[in-house]
């Protein structure tokens, strides 16, 4: 009969203050799991996917981390717009060699509380929003430049609102579900995005010539004419009659002078870009530019990080209280051990050989917990997930690994050894012989 | 076996002062020899077998065990002497509670340094009449029962020497003798000695040697 045999014998016939302790132990080590994994998750799905592949965003001039929020992870509401000249000046003009890839961007429509996002086929098309990462279509296809009345719904957007390839759908004006705004003009859907772990997971795409044409969508006349800086391209009449499209009808796109902008998506042409760009639009009056990356992760720094660094030192106090728990525990049973401890030092037993018997006895109760919480953590975790996902977009999986949760284990051990010294050190001084002549 | 010598014990007192309870100027037992030791209560009987045992330490003297003066051993190694050649059979039995009549058997063996020898704790058990109680507890067994996995434990190591305290003091009238008869035979069979320390004088007459503390004690010869 080895030493793990006895402590484990001593837990048994203690079972009831034993499965207390130890489950007061699993609580509160799930909870550091918990808030382990969901912040390690959360905050690496957030910093990944703090571009999507475009290096700076560029928006009107007011909250910079709104921008971002509202455009990459479709939180938070949409600021002011931008006149639609400023893509030019990506694309023709001035800012033309910085740029590689300039993506216009608008938002101000829901679908059943899904923002429905207006741009053009080129977001979804070949750029990669992780590296070596690219959309891809669980069904259907993308929608094309000419396909004004199409959309694309995201894996999680076309499970939430059951939008298949085939359907038509009506944003409503506004990003709040209220059932104040009213209805646009259907857009037929033509895809539907795989999953990517991304926020636009919840997002629905339209062809952002379809957008313009909606109500309340293009900029009233006079003020458009009072914009002397916009280019005044003739609107383009536009005819709906290829193959794969049903829209029979003959509409004339909105003319550029008509035209705003929620953002604009810029990949820069080399690195040093990314830093020169920003500081020219910033001069100007009209808009900012914004690193998504440096934003989200200053957002962490300041405000994520601490209120992490608070949580995980209030659930690894719970798990010390807990360790404490332990320890008084095995201490209150001391007593009514000592005769044991006793028995066992007569038939032979050494001082440290019933010390060791009482800290095994804490470590295998914080081991029993430890790993119980962890399965418990992981449990929460995946129950959830789906309520993540649904709030931010990032899905946690069935059973992420944080690598400190390694962690863990010495940290237990060190903890139950902790905990467990001091009974220890009553078995350790155990008076033998008058613990022998006592009562029993 | 055991030879005491110059043996000297005291209390301190709660006033300060140190109580005398144990002035042995010699004591010998041969190797397979079974001596009762009869004592008033309060006399110190329980006292000397710790010391024998080397649970407590004397004031001073010697205890010499199997050629070993254990007074002059650290406390490892005297809780080594003690694991691998003393037997303690105690008067209210010290069995574990969470532990089967088996493992109670077994729980001297975690303590030496030699082979967990199963076979010979079930040996042991069969010996003294529970082959069929073995994964039995405590609790489930009777007085007499105890005492008899109290006594197969305490032979659990082969040791040479058994120390007896008052083994039938809490077993009732009808399973006294079986409890000593158990001991002695086993004792006999296996050549170890015993000391039994007793204060009944119809168990201590059937023992060839029967010692009175009080005659070799002096401290005790002194208080009378």
């Amino acid at each position: 009969m080895n030493l793990f045999t006895i402590a484990w014998r001593s837990i048994q016939q203690r079972a009831l203050a034993s499965a207390l302790t130890g489950f007061s132990m699993a609580l509160g080590v799930a909870l550091v799991v918990a808030v382990l994994v969901v912040h390690n998750v959360v905050a690496d799905s957030f910093q990944r996917n703090a571009g999507l592949g475009y290096d700076i965003i560029v928006g009107a001039k007011g909250g910079k981390l709104q921008l971002v929020l509202n455009t990459v992870y479709h939180l938070s509401t949409p600021v002011e717009n931008i006149p639609y000249s400023l893509l030019k000046e990506f694309t023709e003009g001035q800012y033309k060699p910085y740029v590689t890839k300039a993506i216009p961007y608008c938002l101000g429509d829901q679908y059943e509380g899904q923002r429905v996002v207006a741009t053009v086929a080129d977001f979804l098309g070949e750029t990669e929003y992780a590296r070596g990462r690219r959309y891809e279509f669980a069904s259907g296809r993308n929608f094309t430049p000419d396909g004004d009345f199409e959309g694309v719904v995201g894996a999680l957007a076309a499970h939430r609102t059951g939008l298949k390839v085939g359907d038509t759908f009506s944003p409503t004006h506004g990003v709040r579900d209220d059932g104040q705004g009213h209805k646009h003009e259907p857009f037929k859907v033509v895809g539907i995005l795989a999953p990517s772990g991304t926020p636009n997971d919840r997002a629905i795409f339209v062809n952002i010539e379809g957008f313009y044409l909606q109500a309340n969508h293009a900029k009233p006349v006079e003020e458009a004419k009072d914009h002397h800086d916009a280019p005044k391209t003739e609107g383009m009449k536009h005819d709906h009659d290829h193959d794969d499209h049903e829209h029979e009808h003959e509409h004339e796109r909105l003319p550029e002078n008509q035209r705003e902008l929620t953002a604009i998506l810029l990949q820069t042409s080399t690195p040093a870009a990314g830093i020169l760009l920003p500081n020219k639009i910033n001069e100007g009056p009209i808009a900012q530019a914004v690193l998504p990356i440096r934003e989200i992760r200053g957002l962490f720094d300041v405000i994520v990080e601490p209120i992490q660094m608070l949580l995980l030192a209030l659930t690894v106090l719970i798990v010390i209280v807990s360790g404490i728990g332990i320890m008084v525990s095995i201490y209150n049973s001391m007593n009514d051990r000592r005769r044991e401890i006793a028995v066992m030092r007569a038939l032979g037993a050494r001082r440290s050989t019933v010390m060791s018997i009482v800290l095994i006895e804490s470590i295998v109760l914080s081991m029993a917990g430890g790993v119980s919480g962890w399965l418990l953590g992981h449990g929460m975790i995946a129950l959830m997930s789906p309520m993540i996902a649904d709030r931010t977009g990032v899905s946690l999986g069935l059973a992420p690994f944080v690598a400190w949760e390694l962690a863990l284990i010495p940290g237990l051990v060190l903890l139950a050894t902790l905990a467990g010294y001091l009974p220890a050190l009553t078995a350790y001084r155990t008076d033998v012989a008058r613990a022998l002549v006592a009562s029993p | 076996m055991l030879t005491i010598t110059d043996l000297k014990k005291s209390f301190q007192e709660p006033g300060g002062e140190r109580l005398p309870i144990l002035d042995v100027r010699s004591f010998h037992l041969d190797p397979g020899e079974q001596v009762a030791l009869v004592g008033r209560s309060g006399s110190g009987k329980t006292t000397l077998l710790h010391i024998i045992a080397g649970i407590s330490t004397p004031d001073s003297g010697k205890v010499v065990v199997d050629g070993r003066d254990i007074t002059r051993l650290p406390e490892p190694l005297r809780d080594r002497v003690r694991a691998e050649k003393i037997g303690y059979v105690f008067q209210t039995f010290n069995l574990l509670p969470g532990f089967t009549a088996l493992e109670n058997v077994m729980l001297g063996m975690s303590f030496t340094q030699g082979k967990k020898d199963e076979p010979r704790a079930r040996n042991l058990l069969e010996r003294v009449g529970l082959a069929h109680r073995l994964k039995h507890k405590p609790t489930t067994l009777s007085v007499g029962e105890q005492q008899r996995v109290a006594v197969a434990r305490s032979l659990a190591n082969r040791p040479k020497l058994l120390l007896a305290d008052e083994p039938t003091a809490s077993v009732d009238a009808k399973h006294q003798q079986q409890i000593i008869d158990l001991i002695r035979s086993t004792c006999r069979e296996d050549g170890v000695s015993l000391l039994l320390v007793t204060h009944a004088s119809e168990i201590a007459s059937q023992f060839d040697r029967v010692d009175h503390l009080e005659d070799f004690n002096t401290q005790e010869a002194n208080a009378r």
